[in-house]
Order: structure tokens, then C-alpha cells, then sequence
């Protein structure tokens, strides 16, 4: 008898569990759900609304509008081009230099792991990094966003745990063939390493994608903006007011043109992103490791 | 013949050759170590720059030194109680509300038996973290704008009358929080639903016997079994302690709520990259790095006083 009331007791917490969880979800959903549909309505049914669910007449009139917008093309190709530069560098650095600490008999890494570890907790902050960018002439140049941003600690130890749990056997058998170290990186430790690799490199692109801070902190020519820096333009700037508004930059942006704006700033990680998920929780289970 | 030559080769290491062959390692962790240097450490040897009358056209070496100064400055600064009860408030409601909430989500997905659904809610949770604040600023703007955004709608239909998030300062905090939590929770839970997942079945089974409930196995095993992280990520935090995350606030910042949205990190990039006085602003930014420093040390002997394992 006191089993049945004890599985009605868990019937009712699992219900409860389900119905919190369902309403996260919708919370997350709801918004990217209005942006879609609104970014198909036309501007006579926005000018009413700024939003709706289901329009009634779709059209393609906003991203027609963006696609002939120089400013937009600009900022998009900009932002192409600091992702997958930056994403190269910071993959490059990250890896070499995870795999060098992971060796055992490595001198002086423990000291260098706990200098990374350090610049976890105490940093010098926005002006002293400005004024070491200024001084390296990088200001007005992408270098000063691949490079001030070139390793994410975190992310440099937690492949470095990772390699440290991969086999011995796997590279002393290249290591007798007479491979070189650069040689069994690439050719053996990368290619059984790939999910773990996949999954950095979304991270770090991830980040480099939507750079905006240090774009307004490094870049004065607006020409060389980011996406990012121009999706404030057309969406903050002037929030008081909705419908027509003038920005900066004198264009004028119709609800349904920002709707589509933001789904196309949004677009490339949500859809790279759920082939990767998978991954993400076996990564970072490995930097969980201590150490 | 050759496999005992290549075994005492093994056995008895050359001292030099030992070295040269870990040359490639050393090769590849130079260009990391020199980012490390001259990003990382140059900078924290430039906050020398606090102490003095820094002159970007003469450098370091020849600028005046005024010693305290521009700390004598800071805190007799008209707007430094301000900023600092900004700052606090932000980070201390980051630290009640925001830091929690991905250990309850992951405990929430935790109790979760179906695996499809459970799968489901995580894909779409941790999307937030990939989604930028100039986005996620955006969408508030759309959904809440003053008078025609889609919620103001609802509400004023309902009879509950119509809030201006963004024109009125009370609502600016709960906005930055919630909008904190939107992003960060799902993705948040992934370190705390992995160790979860390292528990030992066995004990769940154990306490069921006994006749526990999910309340009390959540009580007596979960949470002890995730509690090294929730402490190692606590102190972590509190480094960054003062961090409110310039980004985000500086897109929330307006004319209307500038005097409870103005903290360090927005004085910081005015005073020193708007206004170029680089000294002043240098000491500010000591000041955020040298709390978070402090509090983290403090956390971490707190910790390693109660038995548990702190940071370091």
C-alpha cells in the first residue's frame, strides 16, 4: 500500500519536472518562433503589430531588402572573414600548445600551466590590453581581434586534459616508424581527436562570430564592422522608435527587415549547432578532470 | 635483436638526445606561451601604469610617477559610491540567482526519465549561449517595445496596464538578470548534468530501499555528488566578481537608466578609451582584478577550512 502511494508520489514529481522543463523550453522558443514568422510579414501588418505569429500575406521583401543592402553584404563578409581566420588561429595556437603541456617530461610545464591558469583570475584589463594593441600597431587591423583573443584559457586546458587521457601505445608505434612530433599530431592524435576538435572550434568560432566589443574597441573605420556592429545600428540605436525609423547610418529598417536581420546574424550557428551537441557533453566532462 | 636494442635504448636514456627529442614540444607551445606574454602578462605589468601620469606619446618608462594619486582620485570620485553600489548589486544578484540556477535546471533534467525528451529540452536550452547579446538585446526590444510590442499587448488586453522595460530604470536589473539567466542556464548545466552522470548508480538503489523519496536522494546523493564542482566554479566565479560583463550592460544602457546601469566596467571604457585617460581608468580596472583576487583566495581557504578541495 505504501508502494503505491510512493509511485503516485513520483508520478506527480515527474509530472512537475516535465511541466518546469516544457516551460524553459517554450520561453526559448517563443522568441526565434516570432522572428521567423514576423521576418515573412509584410510592413502594412507589422506597422500595427511589430510582431505576429502567423502573417497573412508571406513575403520575402525584407531579406530582398538586405541582400541589396551594401552596408549589411559589407558587415556579413566582415564577419565571415574574422570567423574563420580567427577560428583557424585560435585552433592552431590552442591545439600546439595543449599538446606540448600534455607531454610527460616536458620541463617547466607545470609553470606554464600555472600561468595560464593564473591569467584566469587576474587580468590586466580593457586599457592596459588597448595600450600593448596600440603599441603593436594592430588598431584599425583584424590582427588586433585574432590575436587579442588568440587563446581562450579555459578552453587550451580542457583540450590539454584531453589529450593527456588518449593512449601512449598510440604514438609510440609512429614514433618507431620515425614519424617527426609535428607529423604524429596531424596525422594520428588529430584524426582520433576529431569530435573534441569539431567541438572547439565551434566554441571559439562561436565567439568570433559574435564579436562586437572588441570590434567597437579596435576598429574605427566603419567599413571593416562586423555584423554584429551593425545589427546595433539597426536594432538599438533607436529603440524609442518602432515602425520607421532613421539610424546612423540614414538607411531606414521596417520591423520585418530587423526580424531578418537577426535571423540571419542567428542563422549559421543554429543550424550548424545541433549536430554537434552530442559532443559537447563528453568534452566537457574531460576538462571536469582535475588537474 | 633489435627489439632488446630498442628497449635498452628505453631503459637508459641519453641525457641529451632526451632533451633534443622534446624539442618539437617545446616548439609548439612557444607561439601559445608568447600570446600568453605579451596579451596576457604585459598588460598586468602595465597596470605599473596606475601609478603614474601615463603619457601614451612618451611610454611607460618616461612618464611622471604620482604614486596614490590617481587611487586618492578614484575614491574621492563624486560617482565612486555609485558605481560601486551598481557594481555590487549587479554581481551580487548575478551571484544569488544567476549562479544557481544551472544546478537546479540540472537537476530538473536530472529527474527526467525520458531520454528522447530530455534530449530535446537540452538541444534547445543550450542554443541561448550561441546567441549574441546584441541579438538577445534586440529581441527584448521587439517583444517589449513601449506601446506595440506583442507582450505590452497581451497585458494591456488582460487589464494589467503596460510596463516600459526599457524607459524605466526599476525594471533594469530584473531585465539584465533574466536575460543573463535566458542565455546562460542551459548551457551552464552541461559541467553539472556530466558529473551527475558519474554518480554511482548504486547509491540511488541503496536510499530507494530505505526508503527515500527524490527529494531526499536529491538531498543526500546528488548534491553531494556534484558539490566539488559547484565549489570550484564558485570561486572561479569570484574572480571575476566585479566582471558585470561590459557588453551586455553597455546595450541596455540609456539616458533614462544611467544612474542605476552605470558600473565599473561602462566608467572603465569611458574615462580610458572615450576620453583617453588611460592612468585613471588603469586604476579602476586594478581595483575590479585586485577584489576578484582577494575574494577568490579568501573563497578558496573558506573552502579548503570546510574539508572541501578548493582551486589550487
Amino acid at each position: 500500500m505504501s508502494s503505491t502511494r510512493s509511485t503516485l508520489r513520483d508520478g506527480v514529481f515527474q509530472l512537475a519536472v516535465v511541466i518546469i522543463l516544457l516551460l524553459l523550453t517554450l520561453a526559448v522558443v517563443f522568441p526565434f518562433l516570432l522572428t521567423v514568422t514576423s521576418s515573412f510579414a509584410d510592413s502594412k501588418e507589422l506597422l500595427l503589430k511589430n510582431v505576429v505569429l502567423w502573417p497573412k500575406h508571406w513575403t520575402l521583401d525584407a531579406y530582398k531588402f538586405l541582400l541589396d543592402n551594401d552596408q549589411f553584404v559589407r558587415s556579413f563578409r566582415n564577419a565571415v572573414v574574422i570567423t574563420v581566420v580567427g577560428t583557424a588561429i585560435n585552433m592552431a595556437l590552442s591545439v600546439l600548445m595543449a599538446y606540448g603541456l600534455a607531454q610527460p617530461g616536458v620541463k617547466g610545464r607545470t609553470a606554464v600551466n600555472f600561468m595560464v591558469l593564473f591569467t584566469m583570475l587576474f587580468h590586466g584589463g580593457m586599457i592596459p590590453t588597448y595600450l600593448v594593441v596600440n603599441k603593436l600597431g594592430l588598431i584599425d587591423s583584424y590582427w588586433s581581434i585574432w590575436l587579442v583573443g588568440a587563446i581562450a584559457p579555459f578552453n587550451m586546458i580542457v583540450i590539454r586534459s584531453f589529450f593527456q587521457t588518449l593512449p601512449k601505445e598510440l604514438k609510440e608505434s609512429a614514433r618507431i616508424d620515425g614519424c617527426g612530433e609535428f607529423k604524429i599530431l596531424w596525422r594520428i592524435v588529430l584524426p582520433v581527436s576529431m569530435s573534441m576538435m569539431v567541438t572547439f572550434a565551434l566554441f571559439y568560432a562561436v565567439a568570433n562570430w559574435n564579436t562586437y566589443f572588441q570590434a567597437i574597441l579596435y576598429l574605427n573605420d566603419s567599413d571593416s564592422y562586423p555584423l554584429q556592429v551593425f545589427m546595433r545600428q539597426v536594432l538599438i540605436v533607436n529603440p524609442s522608435e518602432l515602425g520607421l525609423d532613421v539610424t546612423d547610418s540614414g538607411y531606414t529598417y521596417t520591423p520585418a527587415v530587423r526580424h531578418a536581420v537577426i535571423l540571419l546574424a542567428a542563422l549559421p550557428l543554429l543550424v550548424v549547432y545541433p549536430f554537434m551537441q552530442k559532443h559537447f557533453s563528453k568534452g566537457m566532462m574531460v576538462g571536469s578532470v582535475k588537474g | 635483436m633489435r627489439k632488446a636494442l630498442a628497449a635498452g635504448a628505453a631503459v637508459r636514456p641519453d641525457k641529451n638526445r632526451w632533451s633534443m627529442s622534446h624539442l618539437p614540444f617545446y616548439l609548439m607551445i612557444l607561439p601559445g606561451l608568447l600570446y600568453f606574454i605579451v596579451f596576457k602578462y604585459v598588460p598586468m605589468f602595465g597596470l605599473v601604469i596606475s601609478f603614474q601620469q601615463y603619457d601614451p606619446f612618451v611610454g611607460i618608462a618616461k612618464s611622471p610617477w604620482v604614486g596614490w594619486d590617481n587611487f586618492h582620485r578614484l575614491f574621492m570620485e563624486q560617482d565612486f559610491p555609485l558605481l560601486l553600489k551598481n557594481t555590487f548589486l549587479f554581481a551580487g544578484l548575478d551571484i544569488l540567482f544567476f549562479f544557481p540556477a544551472p544546478v537546479v535546471l540540472a537537476l530538473l533534467l536530472n529527474e527526467a526519465r525520458l531520454k528522447a525528451f530530455r534530449n530535446f529540452v537540452q538541444t534547445v536550452l543550450y542554443a541561448p549561449h550561441f546567441i549574441s547579446w546584441v541579438v538577445i538585446v534586440s529581441l527584448t526590444i521587439t517583444l517589449f517595445s513601449s506601446q506595440d510590442g506583442m507582450i505590452n499587448q497581451w497585458l494591456s488586453s488582460a487589464g494589467l496596464g503596460t510596463i516600459d522595460l526599457f524607459a524605466s530604470p526599476g525594471w533594469l536589473k530584473p531585465m539584465w538578470l533574466i536575460q543573463n539567466i535566458w542565455q546562460g542556464m542551459g548551457w551552464g548545466s552541461i559541467l553539472y548534468l556530466a558529473t551527475m552522470a558519474s554518480i554511482d548508480p548504486s547509491l540511488y538503489e541503496a536510499a530507494r530501499v530505505d526508503g527515500a523519496g527524490r527529494f531526499r536522494q536529491i538531498w543526500h546523493i546528488t548534491l553531494p555528488g556534484i558539490r566539488y564542482v559547484v565549489v570550484v566554479l564558485f570561486i572561479l566565479r569570484l574572480g571575476s566578481f566585479m566582471d558585470i560583463g561590459f557588453e551586455h550592460i553597455f546595450l541596455l544602457q540609456n539616458p533614462l537608466n544611467f544612474h542605476v546601469s552605470d558600473v565599473f566596467d561602462t566608467f572603465v571604457y569611458r574615462t580610458g578609451i572615450l576620453q583617453r585617460d588611460y592612468s585613471y581608468s588603469a586604476v579602476v580596472g586594478m581595483f575590479k582584478s585586485v577584489v576578484g583576487l582577494v575574494l577568490v583566495m579568501g573563497a578558496n581557504r573558506l573552502a579548503r577550512k570546510f574539508g572541501q578541495e578548493g582551486v589550487y
